[in-house]
């Protein structure tokens, strides 16, 4: 038994539970993609067992960083691209609790890309959903990491003269432990790949495709989208890495020739999260670290009886 | 000119290359110095640059209490340098083997040792060298160290031959230096060492006419178990005695002292190091782990830190408790890495967007560095603040004895204001069960906090303006009651400080000038006062730790108390005073500078000239010095 209560506790949870009182209704466009996340976390969430005060989300800066105001669990709006160091050090202060980071692909793929990649590649236990709009949407529609080629805005008036960054095939060559990618038209599917990616020991990955109809494209765009589990025009082994490569690179080009494929791509349920590598080589403790201080009875060592012999 | 006043004093020098084992052998002799019963101080000078390059160790060792480097020098033992770039390759600047030689005589004093290795340098190398040593009425003893070092296997011993020649012309017996080697060195490597100790302290006695001896080694008497440690060192300690168990970082000279230092030692203690991608992500991490409850540092230098700029920001609009630690270099960009400075003050008050709501404090020694450190967590986590430590790549790096006993204090793990479950539930929350983390009328503006897990604790904090219960909001009215509220905790903070007074005074009460300084310069100014005195000067000195909140009336009440105030610091706009006039607002005409930003810190005579010429003779003009000064604001 935790010393945090609501850790770990049984009971029954209701959805109504992560609706908060104040503002309960987003100030999202209609028609936003971003709407689905919420909805589809409002039911994995009590399917997978964990409370609201059992449950840290952290959030960016965007659109999707508003996802905190909507969803009333424990949560860190952070800053922008920085989700992610602020998650992974919560789950390593109290690994009892359940740690979610979301952002959008500007904030987790290009300002915070760097972070991006190393959480993965630390395997951290702990699910990580981009709100993948393929634009910046609350600074008003700019071209954005994920914008295909010759994507014009305001700030791009001659067409983007970049490739889009390939969020999937990233996440499993930096180390991610579970990779998938869902749509906000596919409400069923996004569920079920949150409670998985949530139920997951390590880095799980989830692209996940809101449309914005404001800048970008309105949902009927994300139709008809396929799963690539589910379709038979598609045979991989999603534990097999050269084989989710493969389909991974296959889904990031149909994205922009109008084909939108969805699905698990990667899944290593062997693969040790950063926590237990940790644990292993000695330089994380059993008992998590943030119960420490509450125990009365725990004597704190002082550097006067440890390290000072060496310096006289 | 006012002298030194301290002529039995040992000022040993040990020049190398970089990768020659400089640093390992001064610490060794500085603390057989200390076991022999005297104080020390070291000041290393190094460049950046893992082999080779014009390396030094200086210690200063005398009966009395040390607070600084001295002025210059009076024993040198020039080392060859091993890997001095190759005059046969490409990119060669010029003879760099002579360089332990000949990089160090200009601060030699009249009278000083000179020890070098003959098998490695050739005096015929350095212009004018015979005439310089007639001159300064140098001690010169040649000695082929490498050579003995070879014919007893290993010649990586060199330094240790040189130790014992140094002994053996400075009249110390070899017992504590023999001691520290059995307690540092594998078995392997003892004997041979031991040896060679021995082989070269017996050869120059036998060799020299060592009974009057050039310059003798002092004596003295602790009366406790001393240590030697450094600013680093201290300052990991008392993050340690504070509780802090979690900490997260990326290398950066000179920071990456306290970085391992505390990498080292937490998985001991069961604690959590974290190196990470970058600095945004340590600081990142930091306050992501103390949001979850546990006591978090991290830190950086200069370019380190200001890419921490957005997460402290962060930390002071979520009021999450968090230490950073700055050691500064010489900047602006990547400066000189290896060289200390003190002008990321102003970077380290006013970084990131906002007003500033932070604790800013500068300690100025070893043992303030271990007592600040404690204070920085104390009242990041009392206050829910972050708080910075501010020092540089002197303090870091220097090693002084400290009394052991200084150490002996109780650990506070204690989260401050962060309430259980059953003090929540008497905290005001919202109908739909939302804690109000972030109350309008607080004691002190500390609104108590919850940690994730904790029933009836749940509240979102976000970087946005918030209302009670973390919620965004932009509405005028709960926009001036958070800003007035965490401003109000920096007043209860200074009130706080003001119990403790982290200020240092040297001097005479009722002196007639004044000396401001901050941080590491503290001990040099003091040992300048002193001197200052000594030759009947009436000055007295103020090393102010507290940056922010600045203690105003402490400063206002110094400077109202004297004719005129010097401000000494090793920046070249003159930050620390425009901060003092800033808080003071007026007194501009009695403040002037004395600035060094040559890369060395300031030596006494330097502050002693400085000071003469500044105030005494009215010019400033301290020759021989690369000081500046900057006159009083209408001079």
């Amino acid at each position: 038994m935790s010393t945090f209560s609501a850790i770990g506790e049984e009971r029954e949870i209701d959805r109504d539970e992560y609706t908060p009182g104040v503002e309960p209704q987003p100030t999202w466009c209609p028609g936003c993609g971003d709407f689905s996340v919420l909805k589809a976390l409002k039911q994995a969430l009590p399917e997978v067992g964990r409370s609201p005060e059992e449950t840290l989300l952290c959030t960016g800066i965007g659109c999707s960083g508003k996802l905190n105001s909507y969803l009333d669990t424990y949560g860190f709006h952070t800053i922008h691209g920085r989700s992610l160091p602020v998650a992974r050090a919560a789950k390593l202060a109290n690994p009892g609790v359940e740690v979610i980071a979301a952002g959008g692909d500007g904030d987790g793929y290009g300002i915070g890309g760097n972070h991006f990649l190393h959480t993965a590649r630390e395997n951290h236990d702990m699910t990580y959903i981009v709100f993948n709009n393929e634009i910046f949407g609350l600074t008003k529609g700019q071209t954005s990491p994920t914008s295909p080629k010759g994507h014009k805005s305001k700030t791009q008036p001659s067409g983007s003269a970049k490739e889009p960054l390939k969020p999937l095939s990233l996440a499993l060559n930096a180390g991610a432990s579970y990779v998938a990618r869902t749509a906000a038209v596919n409400p069923n599917q996004a569920k079920e790949i949150l409670v998985e990616a949530i139920e997951h020991d390590g880095f799980a990955h989830v692209d996940f495709l809101t449309q914005c109809p404001t800048w970008n494209k309105d949902a009927r765009q994300y139709v008809p989208y396929i799963d690539v589990q589910e379709s038979e025009d598609y045979d991989f082994d999603p534990t097999d890495k050269v084989e989710a490569a493969e389909m991974m690179r296959e889904t990031e080009e149909a994205l922009h020739e109008g084909k939108v494929l969805t699905g698990r791509y990667y899944v290593d349920e062997d693969r040790p999260s950063y926590g237990q590598e940790k644990r292993a080589i000695g330089e994380m403790p059993e008992e998590p670290l943030a119960e420490r201080y509450w125990d009365d009875d725990y004597e704190w060592e002082r550097s006067h009886d440890r390290f000072l012999e060496k310096h006289e | 000119m006012i002298h030194n006043m301290t002529d039995d004093e040992l000022i040993w020098r040990i020049s190398g290359g970089s990768g020659d084992g400089i640093a390992s052998t001064s610490q060794n002799f500085a603390k057989a110095l200390m076991r022999s019963g005297l104080n020390v101080f070291t000041h290393r000078h190094y460049p950046s640059r893992i082999r080779g390059g014009h390396t030094y160790t200086e210690i200063r060792a005398a009966e009395e209490p040390v607070r600084s480097r001295g002025d210059g020098y009076n024993f040198l033992l020039a080392l060859g340098d091993s890997f001095a770039r190759n005059p046969q390759e490409e990119a060669f600047y010029g003879n760099e083997e002579i360089k332990p030689l000949s990089e160090n005589l200009d601060e030699l004093r009249e009278g000083g040792v000179i020890v070098y290795d003959e098998g490695l340098l050739d005096t015929s190398e350095i212009p004018n060298f015979d005439e310089r040593v007639e001159e300064n009425n140098w001690h010169v003893y040649p000695l082929d160290l490498r050579g003995l070092a070879r014919d007893m296997g290993r010649e990586v011993m060199r330094n240790t031959a040189g130790v014992g020649a140094t002994c053996a012309l400075i009249g110390m017996e070899l017992d504590h230096v023999e001691d520290l080697m059995r307690d540092a060195m594998p078995e392997k490597i003892l004997d041979p060492n031991l040896e060679i100790l021995n082989t070269a302290y017996d050869q120059v006695r036998e060799e020299y006419d060592v009974d009057a001896p050039d310059v003798s080694v002092p004596t003295g008497d602790h009366d406790e178990t001393q240590l030697l440690m450094s600013g680093s060192d201290a300052i990991a300690y008392g993050a340690i005695d504070e509780g802090c168990r979690f900490i997260a970082g990326y290398p950066m000279t000179p920071w990456t002292e306290v970085f391992t230092i505390m990498a080292q030692n937490l998985p001991g203690l069961d604690g959590i190091s974290e190196q990470v991608e970058d600095e945004i992500a340590a600081a990142a991490l930091a306050v992501g782990a103390s949001h979850a409850g546990v006591k978090a540092m991290s830190g950086s230098s200069g370019g380190g830190f200001a890419l921490m700029s957005e997460p402290l920001g962060l930390a002071e609009m979520t009021e999450t408790p968090v230490v950073l630690v700055e050691a500064m270099r010489a900047g602006p960009s990547t400066g000189m890495p290896t060289k200390p400075e003190q002008s990321d003050l102003e970077h380290v008050l006013y970084t990131s967007q906002g007003d500033s709501q932070r604790v800013v404090l500068a300690p100025g020694t070893v043992e303030e560095a271990y007592e600040q450190s404690r204070l920085a967590f104390r009242l990041a986590y009392e206050y829910q603040i972050p708080s910075i430590l501010l020092y540089d790549q002197k303090l870091g790096g220097e090693l002084v004895n400290v009394p052991k006993s200084h150490f002996d204090r109780d650990p506070n793990p204690t989260l401050g204001k962060t309430l259980g479950e059953d003090a929540l539930a008497d905290e005001p929350h919202s109908a739909d069960g939302k804690f109000h983390r972030f109350q309008h009328d607080v004691d002190d503006g500390v609104s108590p906090r919850s940690v994730p897990g904790q029933k009836g604790g749940r509240y979102l904090a976000t970087g946005n303006e918030h209302d009670p219960t973390g919620h965004i909001s932009e509405s005028p009215d709960n926009r001036v009651a958070q800003i007035d509220r965490r401003t109000q905790k920096l007043e209860a903070i200074r009130a706080d400080l003001d119990t403790e007074d982290t200020g240092s005074y040297a001097g005479p009460d009722d002196a007639k000038y004044g000396i401001l300084t901050f941080g590491s310069q503290q001990g040099t100014v003091e040992e300048a006062v002193d001197r200052l005195n000594d030759a009947g000067v009436s000055v007295k000195s103020y090393g102010v730790s507290d940056m922010l909140p600045f203690p105003t009336d402490q400063v206002e009440a110094f400077v109202e108390s004297v004719d005129e105030v010097l401000v000494v610091e090793m920046t070249a706009s003159g930050q620390f005073r425009g901060l003092v006039q800033k808080n003071l607002g007026r007194y501009g005409e009695k403040l002037s500078s004395l600035l060094k930003y040559n890369g060395n810190p300031f030596e006494p005579a330097e502050v002693v000239d400085g000071f003469e010429a500044a105030i005494l003779e009215g010019d400033g003009d301290a020759s021989g010095h690369q000081t500046t000064f900057v006159p009083a604001a209408g001079d």
